[in-house]
């Protein structure tokens, strides 16, 4: 059985894409996807945890990573609206050009 | 409430004591209307005065014939009316008034002489602009003069005193514009003031002795045989009695009122007011408050001779009072003999007869001293009328030697005045001056002490005679030598001089010695007519003394001056006879000049000296003191400028600069917040990684 270190890993590197893309990406799409990598980074994390944890008979990771998926995806809605309306106003979808949240 | 006196003991107040309040308090309220009306309500300014001043005299008449009536029924009539005025601890300031005859017989004389001068002012000021002011000050006078006559209380009479005192300074100087009547104005209050302070102390004296301030209090009054004991039993220094000591203060407040020799200065001087302001306040009733307050404490003057049965008279202070009265009845009257103003004159007489009137309160009593009062009030308010009708007929001419044969132009004027003259020089039998003057003769002639008061009492006649001759003379008769034409004054003045010229004669009646009227009514005993005092040779031997006084008086002054019509250039008829002693006469024995060289030189040099102590040492101290204070601060304004808040605005400067550092990372892209945020996560996450190390 493959070991929980390897699918540890492999969300932490999901994670990483998923930060840099947001962290980097002029896009605002882009930043999006990027938050969505991280988040589902964290639900491989929780499904691993609760697969090799103490109780693996009682599908409470499952819950847990089906409510994050449907939380992510009202998150993404609301991500996409307001990328589009800050597109219609600005008529760009370039992160450095948004620079009016500041007091 | 009555007072128990000589015969019949009463219980009750009448009403008309209990009203005796608005005799004074009506003027005092007109003058309070008055003050506040505006320069053109003449008419109704003066009618508010007079009219004040008329119903007072009618409710002083009705006091009056209540006394009157109470007396010729037998009893003594001292009616007070008392009440607290406030009260410290368990000293209550007390106030009140009284109505005996003393005080019902000054209430009518000063209503009455008050209102005749009140109705000839309308006259006299007719052209004066500030007509409304004038009136209100006259009645706030009367009122105030009034108050002192009713006063029960020493302090009520204090203050009415120092009301009477304020007023006179008033209208002294009520034509404030020129110099010297400013000047005569402060040295009326001034001088009054040196004498007020010894009235002062006597008052507190008194109250330390007694403790209270009323003079009749059903037996419990300063005035009355209980406190006047106790105040003989208490020696003060120099032999004195307390008494006696008490005495001399209040005296020495009465001789700054009344004018008394070494305080006279002011007396003179006053007469720069308007002429019926001398005559009122200056002839007939301020000047004479004095001898009525001498009168109203006769008791405690006369306390010490009482209680061991010698004559009245003869207590150390009416000893004083009698020396200081005959000295300034000669001395003033030498005075007069060589002034050329016609107010001047008439000035200096009226200290002189005022010396007469305390000489008559020490030698013979409150009836001897209290007569003279009366009636020279009314000849003297007479006279000064008749001179400032003289005054207002020659053209505002004050100089005697600019007049002349005016018998001829005011003719009114010319009677009531020789009338005047006539009861001032005491001729005999026809006048109310010979009557009054007389008893005070009849008293110092009896004088158990000595014999050289009645001396100076008849030189002084003689030489009021004379001056009085010399002025008439001046005045009326020769020829004319004022500028322009004279004219007789208008009927408003000439009325109230002939009303005045008929008490002038009339009111010797009261008090012939063959019915010594007024003395039985003062001193509460009854009257009776009888005519063989007439026949009395020591009455015979003083008429024969009297006639001889003013033959020599008047027949000296007719022969130097009478019918001559001098020029107003040439010297003095008198003057050329003994010119010395003229010089001497006419600078009123250098007094002013001797208080000029001391009293006020030494205030002088006085003020001086304080005012280099003021300068030169406090001045200094001050400046030293402030210079310590002020290097205090230059350092602390060094410290503070330069350590306190030198600190400060580094950290300010620093707190900024931070600021804007931090300013700059919130650029409001979000992307760089998250940056922050994800390098901030990194850092805890090292963190943790770190100290979960073992």
């Amino acid at each position: 059985m493959t070991p929980l270190a390897a699918y540890l890993i492999v969300a932490a590197l999901i994670f990483a894409i998923g930060l840099a893309g947001a962290l980097t990406r002029r896009n605002a799409i882009m930043v999006l996807i990027g938050i969505e990598l991280m988040l589902n980074a964290a639900n491989l994390n929780l499904i691993a945890f609760w697969r090799y944890g103490p109780h693996p008979e009682l599908l409470t990771g499952m819950m847990f990573a089906i409510f994050s998926i449907a939380v992510a995806a009202a998150e993404a809605a609301v991500g996409l609206g307001l990328v589009i309306s800050i597109y219609r106003h600005a008529k760009t979808a370039d992160v450095e050009q948004m620079n009016r949240m500041k007091g | 409430m009555q007072e128990a006196m000589a015969f019949t003991p009463q219980i009750d107040a009448s009403s008309i004591t209990r009203l005796l309040w608005l005799i004074p308090a009506l003027p005092i309220v007109a003058a309070g209307i008055i003050s506040v009306l505006k320069q053109p309500r003449r008419k109704l300014a003066s009618s508010l005065a007079i009219g004040s001043l008329g119903i007072s005299l009618l409710i002083a008449i009705i006091a009056f014939v209540h006394v009157l009536s109470g007396w010729s029924h037998g009893h003594a009539v001292r009616e007070i009316v008392n009440f607290s005025w406030m009260t410290a601890g368990t000293q209550a300031v007390e106030l009140g008034w009284v109505l005996d005859p003393l005080s019902a017989v000054m209430l009518v004389m000063v209503t009455l002489v008050g209102l005749l001068i009140f109705i000839y002012s309308t006259g006299y000021m007719e052209h004066d602009e500030n007509y409304t002011r004038f009136f209100c000050f006259l009645a706030l006078f009367a009122g105030a003069m009034l108050g002192v006559v009713i006063a029960n209380s020493i302090l009520l009479l204090f203050m009415c005193w120092e009301l009477v005192g304020l007023t006179s300074y008033l209208l002294i100087g009520f034509w404030y514009q020129r110099p010297s009547a400013a000047a005569a104005a402060r040295k009326a209050f001034i001088t009054t003031r040196v004498g007020d302070i010894f009235f002062l102390l006597g008052i507190v004296w008194l109250f330390a002795q007694t403790g209270t301030l009323l003079f009749y209090d059903h037996g419990a009054g300063s005035m009355e045989p209980l406190a006047l004991g106790g105040m003989l039993v208490h020696q003060s220094h120099w032999g004195l009695t307390a008494a006696g000591a008490i005495g001399l203060l209040i005296f020495a407040g009465a001789a700054g009122k009344s004018g008394q020799l070494p305080l006279h200065v002011w007396l003179p001087d006053a007469m720069e007011g308007p002429t019926p302001v001398s005559a009122l306040i200056h002839a007939a009733t301020m000047v004479a408050a004095g001898v009525y307050l001498i009168a109203r404490v006769y008791p405690l003057m006369s306390a010490g001779a009482v209680a061991q049965g010698e004559a009245p008279g003869t207590t150390t202070a009416l000893m004083v009072v009698t020396w200081v009265g005959a000295s300034t009845a000669v001395f003033a009257a030498l005075i007069a003999v060589a002034q050329n103003d016609i107010k001047r004159i008439l000035a200096y007489s009226t200290v002189s007869q005022l010396g007469y009137m305390m000489a008559g309160l020490g030698l013979g009593g409150v009836a001897v001293g209290m007569f003279h009062l009366i009636t020279h009030a009314f000849f003297k308010a007479l006279l000064f009328m008749g001179a400032g009708s003289v005054i207002h007929g020659a053209r505002e001419e004050q100089d005697i030697r600019h007049m002349g044969g005016l018998r001829k132009y005011m003719p009114w004027t010319f009677y009531s005045y020789a009338v005047g003259m006539l009861a001032l020089c005491g001729v005999p039998i026809f006048f109310s001056g010979f009557w009054s003057k007389d008893e005070i003769l009849e008293s110092a002639h009896g004088w158990p002490l000595s014999q050289a008061p009645y001396y100076m009492l008849i030189s002084g006649a003689v030489l009021t005679a004379f001056y009085m001759t010399r002025q008439v003379s001046y005045v009326f008769y020769g020829e004319y030598r004022g500028r322009g034409h004279a004219h007789e004054s208008p009927r408003v003045m000439t009325t109230p001089l002939v009303i005045l010229a008929i008490f002038a004669i009339t009111l010797g009646i009261i008090g012939t010695p063959a019915w010594p009227w007024f003395r039985a009514f003062l001193e509460n005993h009854a009257a009776s007519v009888e005519m063989h005092a007439f026949s009395e040779s020591a009455w015979l031997m003083l008429l024969l003394t009297s006639c001889v006084i003013v033959i020599v008086g008047i027949g000296l002054g007719w022969w130097l001056y009478g019918n001559k019509s001098p020029r107003a250039e040439e010297t003095d008829a008198l003057q050329k006879a003994i010119s010395p002693v003229w010089a001497v006469l006419a600078n009123r024995f250098y007094v002013d000049e001797l208080y000029g060289a001391t009293v006020i030189a030494f205030y002088y040099w006085w003020a001086k000296v304080a005012d280099w102590i003021d300068r030169e040492i406090w001045g200094d101290m001050v400046a030293t003191v402030t210079l310590l204070f002020k290097g205090w601060a230059q350092l602390n304004r060094f410290l503070d400028a330069n350590m306190v808040d030198g600190a400060f605005d580094k950290g300010c400067e620093e707190i900024y600069n931070g600021g804007g550092v931090f300013a700059r990372i919130q650029n409001g892209r979000g992307q760089i917040y998250l940056r922050l945020l994800a390098l901030a996560v990194v850092i805890l996450a090292a963190i943790l990684i770190w100290s979960g190390r073992p």
